[in-house]
């Protein structure tokens, strides 16, 4: 890691502190100075307040995903047709839905596939096209050229086209297939993200003396080299996690996604879109709450992008 | 450049095959999985088994690699015990499929016996209009918005631009499309229609909340925006960054000293130069458009190829959904790989080693 701050240092040039960025100063100074590169990034993101309303919204999201009964006490599935499209307002905050269930508690709970579909999908993703990425850019030759190729198929499916196949012809569309195709179509993506910096870090001068002394190859990658692909990684994985939030409610609405015994906020929308004009909250709820998580990781993403990269300083 | 020419084409063929054995693959293990396609015909009634026989057969689904879980259906024993070099075995059920794709221009047919390409062929013609809008809109709205915003960084439009950027990449398309057609097409369309000296053209065929088939491009106006609004944004981004950088280039300050006027050096000088990196974004942009198009169609209802995806999938007609993503993946492959090869003929620079 001392690698990685003294090259994050270097390129970024010393912080405006007297002194200049020697490396003989004393440890008391090392908090002023730009101690690491992730400390630095986290001086600058908790003064930024775009990152910092970001992940209090995705925060909340989050604790609705995973505790929903902390947001409202009533039951989603609780329906009396009496009721039918109350206005907002009251006992019902969000009013009721056309089977006269509360619409509040649906949203609180449609929270919950799409980050769980959005957290299995880039996890898998990370881990798997990581490691393909890792391998393709370390070993080089006929690893990378299979792996290469093999990314080139992936790739040429269009996403949405992509989804539409695989979820038809599974017939089973639940949250596992659902994060499962969102994985299969897009990790080259991240595959090939790491394996561009792991080419152009394998052959720097701190990998070549690790090697000398006798790491083995598995050292190397993943306390030498991989170190170097986090950032990068990081910011994509926050950017497509809003993607695939987006992706599912995209799924669902085409009818290949979640079906509508389940919650979602593509349910919501897609069976509620034919009312828009006498009763508009049907609609503006579950939009206004998927765009703000959609454009709650795509802030992050850029966030974290100026902040971990030296360049930007 | 040759030889950055044939590389290029050799490896195109394996990911053209490779994408083409994933397709084929994936349905094969969807019909061992969940049984016979066929069978959807018929409901929730027992059809009488030579009828259903026959049926499979017509409808290319009888192999017997079909039965089996998990088998790529790439080999198959010879009828005739030789098989190919004395293997025992023939080429199989993939290679068929091949054959039938590349010689016959064959993509399967859907359960009612039509041709997948002939369901494309009647429904390409909206696909293409609905492309053609989206693309000119995207490339004239984003590229001037760009040019605006890129030549007076920090002003007004400069934030706008920035913002909007931002908001439209976070909007999926399908609310964007909902919103647009119940706020445009219904209510706004509704007070335009209450009006008479508003031509038909105009209340009726532009402001149509669904595709009209008697306003067949009017009607296709306001949907080719939506679509091209999501790419927008990109557009409009890739020209102001590079309007920035080019307008400090030396080239540009010697046909300032050389006493041109702004329109000149803006208008050919700088604006030629930061538009290359548009138009390749543009290029590559229309395979995702194509799948933009999917969701679009849908929502405004345009009888297109992205309406017939959804429909097919609906309804689960996976046969009809391969035939008709293969022959646009085909496409879209086909364009990646013309786009590197213009490329290398038009900038010596790239070299392919």
């Amino acid at each position: 890691m001392s690698d990685l701050t003294s090259a994050g240092t270097a390129v970024g040039g010393g912080p405006v502190g007297a002194g200049g960025p020697l490396p003989d100063q004393p440890a008391t100074g090392g908090r002023e100075r730009s101690a690491s590169l992730w400390a630095d990034a986290r001086r600058q993101l908790v003064r930024d307040p775009v990152f910092v309303l970001s992940c209090l919204y995705i925060l909340a999201v989050g604790s609705m995903a995973a505790f929903p009964k902390l947001w409202t006490g009533q039951d989603p599935r609780d329906c009396t047709t009496d009721r039918s499209r109350l206005s907002p307002g009251g006992e019902h905050v969000f009013g009721t839905d056309i089977l006269g269930c509360d619409y509040y508690s649906h949203a609180i709970y449609g929270a919950r596939p799409s980050m769980i579909i959005a957290i299995m999908a880039t996890g898998t993703m990370i881990i798997i096209g990581g490691s393909l990425g890792l391998l393709a850019g370390y070993y080089g030759g006929w690893v990378d050229t299979i792996i290469s190729r093999v990314m080139d198929v992936f790739l040429s499916l269009p996403f949405l086209l992509g989804a539409i196949v695989f979820l038809t012809v599974i017939k089973r569309q639940n949250e596992f297939t659902i994060a499962m195709v969102l994985f299969l179509l897009t990790w080259p993506v991240i595959a090939r993200i790491i394996r561009g910096s792991v080419i152009s870090s394998k052959d720097l001068d701190y990998v070549q003396a690790a090697k000398a002394v006798g790491a083995r190859n598995g050292r190397v990658m993943f306390r030498h080299i991989l170190p170097n692909a986090i950032a990068p990684m990081l910011v994509y994985a926050t950017i497509v996690l809003g993607s695939f939030v987006a992706a599912e409610a995209t799924l669902t609405y085409l009818g290949v996604g979640l079906q509508p015994p389940a919650q979602s906020w593509g349910i919501m929308i897609s069976t509620h879109q034919v009312y828009f004009l006498e009763d508009p909250w049907l609609l503006l709820f579950p939009c206004g709450l998927l765009v703000g998580t959609v454009l709650s990781f795509i802030l992050m993403g850029d966030a974290l992008r100026d902040a971990l990269d030296p360049k930007f300083r | 450049m040759g030889r950055y020419v044939i590389r290029r084409l050799l490896q195109f063929i394996p990911t053209v095959l490779g994408t083409m054995f994933l397709l084929h693959y994936i349905t094969s293990l969807a019909i061992q999985f969940s049984g016979n396609p066929v069978r959807a015909l018929f409901g929730d009634r027992t059809p009488p088994p030579a009828l259903l026989q026959a049926i499979t057969e017509r409808l290319g689904y009888g192999d017997p690699c079909l039965d089996r879980k998990g088998d790529p259906c790439l080999w198959r024993a010879a009828e005739d015990g030789g098989g190919l070099l004395g293997s025992g075995y023939e080429l199989g059920l993939f290679f068929d499929r091949l054959h039938g794709i590349f010689f016959n221009f064959d993509f399967g047919i859907n359960l009612r016996q039509q041709e997948v390409t002939d369901l494309v062929a009647n429904a390409i013609p909206f696909t293409l209009k609905l492309l053609v809008i989206a693309i000119v809109f995207e490339a004239v709205v984003g590229i001037a918005a760009g040019v605006l915003a890129g030549l007076r960084g920090g002003s007004f439009l400069d934030y706008m631009v920035k913002i909007s950027t931002v908001f439209v990449i976070s909007v999926p398309i399908f609310v964007l499309g909902l919103v647009v057609r119940e706020f445009v097409g219904v209510k706004f369309g509704n007070v335009l229609r209450g009006q008479d000296w508003i031509p038909d053209l105009i209340s009726v065929g532009v402001f149509s909340p669904v595709f009209k088939p008697d306003y067949p491009l009017a009607s296709l106006i306001i949907p080719g925006m939506v679509l091209g609004s999501v790419s927008l944004a990109t557009t409009a981004r890739l020209t102001r960054t590079s309007i920035m950088e080019n307008v400090r280039a030396d080239y540009v300050r010697t046909a300032k000293a050389k006493g041109l006027t702004n329109k000149r050096v803006i208008g050919v000088h700088t604006l030629r130069n930061s538009l290359i990196p548009v138009i390749t974004f543009l290029g590559v942009d229309i395979g995702a458009a194509m799948a933009g198009a999917v969701v679009t169609e849908t929502i405004f209802n345009v009888p297109g190829i992205g309406r017939l995806v959804t429909m097919s999938a609906r309804t689960g007609e996976s046969s009809v959904v391969i035939g008709v993503v293969t022959m646009l993946v085909l496409v879209v492959l086909l364009a990646n790989l013309l786009v590197d090869i213009l490329y290398a003929v038009l900038d010596p620079r790239i070299r392919y080693e």
